[in-house]
């Protein structure tokens, strides 16, 4: 060895990296406080080239100002940047890509840019590190991925730092707490720059600056569905899910999907389920946003507690005046928190949703050949807890049931239901031989297919034609079998074995409508708790006030 | 529009059947059937007015299938379609079949 060439190893390199940005921008700020036109300037002189970092941005809240501040940056000074953020939603997140500012990107969800994302995936601007789950990309955020910089929405914030977020807490707790207890800077937009936040979600001295934005961050209103969309074909499906899942598996602890099949189920609890007796008995907690259509089952009493990962517009005051249903602050208003609620839905008995394609294994997938979609909290929602000790009647139902399981000690397991029609919008068929999230893996280069939910996760499957017990099927031969009968007239519908078929709806592997008894003249909208947004409304006796874009009268 | 007709054997059936039954709601863009009893010996026939072309396969599936459920004996079914999948049609059919056969609940 030699001695004498040894430097005394430093062991606070990021404090000490820390220390330098905030001094770069101490020209800048007014204490903590730095004015909206000086966003791009502080961003020019705290970040530096391949750096780390989150733009905070789920399903609703964004730091949209900030996003945009960043993308302003001089590309000169600020480049190489790696983004670990949920969702890439708005135009300027993926406009520092297009400028060169950032480089590598690790993500959840892209909806709405998805298509532009495929672009410059394919141009070589973005480099693609993977797609992830919620759940997954916040555990890496504290392992090998904790960002540098992180800027986040906040509702708003005092002088000192202290920061309110209120019911869209969303993502915000897991981002500012990777940020901030590992040296790293956390920026937040507010909407309101106050004398005394209403309760502290995020304390001061995480906080590095708080930019008062021009405009409130933008949110979005994507849990709403209006009731009078709903179809009898989802009445039907949802009446099939009652009465073939939940009532014999004595589902209390769930998570619901947000779309209009699902909605069908909670607008149908207060009538339907109501008269088969099941109030008490079934859907008594649940993990989910505080979707409108569920306010007839929570003022029914059917609902009994809800944990969010969101909120939604228009449902503040209802949600503020439910405080035994929903997880309320001292101050009155909700926190949501999307870590939480996702760990809660793990953990639940049941999680049901819908996707875009099934294959013959049950693997479903989102993914279309030009869009790269994510995933979100899906699979995690979808996929059997193994990490669950603790029993249910519904998990040890399901784990007796489970025929592929051969020996080992006895557990159960988690529902995992897909609740789809068999063909979507013009007649795509849901039901398909190969999914293309194959070709999506071809095309850029993916690791692995983007499988949402793995068909051994899955243990239903529920269409207008009735419901696929997978738990029941001995072989993958029975699996593929149970799924073709439940597919309708697609194409992998009609290439069914008929005979057996017929053998595993002996062996109530399949069971259709007829076999649970529901007479399909019932399947009318009449069944709806609510058929519009104003029933809603007058349900929450006009607590709920949806936004413009959903009234019609 | 695309015009479809299919005929099947007639499935007898030992139940008096209604003159005529309509489900589903004329011009709200929901899918409209019509079912009424077809001249004797005239078997289970189908006519389709259909918005979507090139599934005339589909539509034949479904109607196979929806005789082979529902014994009618020689009936006509009538059948606007507003572009609905085979979800709504079977459903609706199984509705008109159910009334149209006399069951009383």
């Amino acid at each position: 060895m030699d001695g004498g060439g040894l430097q005394p190893r430093v062991w606070d390199r990021l404090a000490r990296d820390k220390r330098e940005r905030l001094a770069a921008a101490s020209g800048i700020a007014d204490g903590k406080v730095v004015p909206a036109e000086r966003a791009t300037a502080l961003l020019e002189a705290v970040l530096r080239p391949g750096d780390r970092l989150c733009i905070e941005g789920n399903n609703q809240k964004h730091a949209d100002f900030l996003a945009s501040a960043l993308a302003a940056v001089d590309p000169a000074r600020v480049h190489d940047l790696h983004i670990v953020q949920s969702n890439i939603a708005l135009a300027p997140h993926l406009d520092v890509f297009e400028r060169g500012i950032a480089r590598r990107l690790d993500f959840c969800y892209s909806g709405p840019q998805g298509l532009r994302m495929a672009r410059l995936v394919t141009e070589g601007r973005i480099e693609l590190g993977a797609i992830h789950t919620y759940l997954e990309l916040y555990s890496r955020y504290f392992m090998d991925l904790p960002p540098r910089v992180a800027l986040v929405a906040a509702e708003s914030a005092d002088a000192a730092g202290n920061l309110y977020t209120g019911p869209n807490t969303e993502d915000t707790p897991p981002i500012v707490e990777a940020a901030a207890f590992k040296d790293g800077l956390v920026i937040a937009q507010v909407n309101h720059l106050v004398d005394r936040v209403p309760r502290v979600d995020v304390p001061a001295d995480w906080v590095s600056f708080v930019v008062p934005a021009p405009k409130p961050h933008y949110i979005e209103p994507i849990f709403t569905r209006d009731p009078a969309q709903i179809s009898e074909v989802q009445i039907l499906m949802a009446m099939t899910v009652i009465k073939g899942i939940y009532e014999p598996y004595q589902v209390t602890r769930l998570n619901h999907g947000i779309g209009f099949d699902t909605a069908a189920i909670e607008l149908i609890l207060p009538t339907f389920a109501a008269e088969l007796g099941l109030k008490g008995r079934i859907c008594r907690y649940m993990s989910v946003n505080p979707c409108p259509t569920l306010i007839p089952a929570i003022e029914s009493g059917f609902v009994e507690t809800i944990h969010c990962a969101g909120s939604e517009l228009g449902m503040e005051d209802y949600v503020a005046a439910r405080s035994d249903v929903f997880f309320i602050g001292p101050d009155g208003t909700m926190r949501s928190n999307r870590a939480f609620c996702q760990m809660a839905g793990h953990y639940a008995d049941l999680f049901i949703g819908s996707t875009l394609q099934i294959d013959l294994q049950g693997n479903s997938s989102t993914a279309t050949r030009s869009r790269i979609a994510g995933f979100g909290g899906a699979p995690n929602f979808g996929s059997d807890s193994r990490g669950r000790r603790h029993a249910s009647p519904g998990w040890l139902a399901a784990g007796r049931q489970d025929l592929s399981r051969t020996g080992g000690a006895p557990r159960g397991r988690k529902l995992v239901v897909q609740l789809v029609e068999t063909f979507r919008e013009h007649m795509e068929p849901t039901f398909v031989e190969r999914l293309d999230a194959w070709d999506l893996m071809e095309s850029f280069n993916l690791d692995l297919p983007p499988v949402m939910i793995y068909g051994e996760d899955l243990t239903h499957v529920v269409t207008e034609e009735g419901i696929a017990n997978l738990l029941l099927c001995r072989t993958l031969e029975e699996r593929e079998q149970a799924i073709r009968g439940v597919a309708g007239y697609t194409p992998v519908g009609l290439a069914r074995d008929r005979r057996m078929v017929e053998n595993l709806r002996d062996r109530g592997a399949i069971l259709r409508a007829e076999d649970l008894g529901i007479d399909k003249r019932d399947a009318r909208r009449d069944l709806l708790a609510a058929r519009s947004i104003k029933d809603l409304v007058r349900w929450s006796g006009g607590l709920y006030r949806p936004p413009a874009r959903f009234r019609n009268w | 529009m695309e015009r479809l007709e299919f005929r099947f054997a007639a499935r007898p059936t030992n139940r008096p059947t209604a003159d005529h039954v309509v489900a589903g709601v004329v011009s709200s863009g929901n899918l409209e059937v019509l079912l009424e009893p077809g001249a004797p010996g005239s078997g289970a026939t189908a006519v389709v007015e259909t918005s979507a072309r090139g599934f005339g396969p589909i539509w034949e599936a479904v109607l196979r299938d929806f005789f082979e459920r529902h014994p009618l004996g020689d009936v006509t079914v009538s059948i606007n379609d507003a572009g609905a999948t085979p979800a709504v049609v079977g459903l609706r059919l199984d509705q008109a079949a159910v009334a149209f056969a006399g069951d009383p609940r």
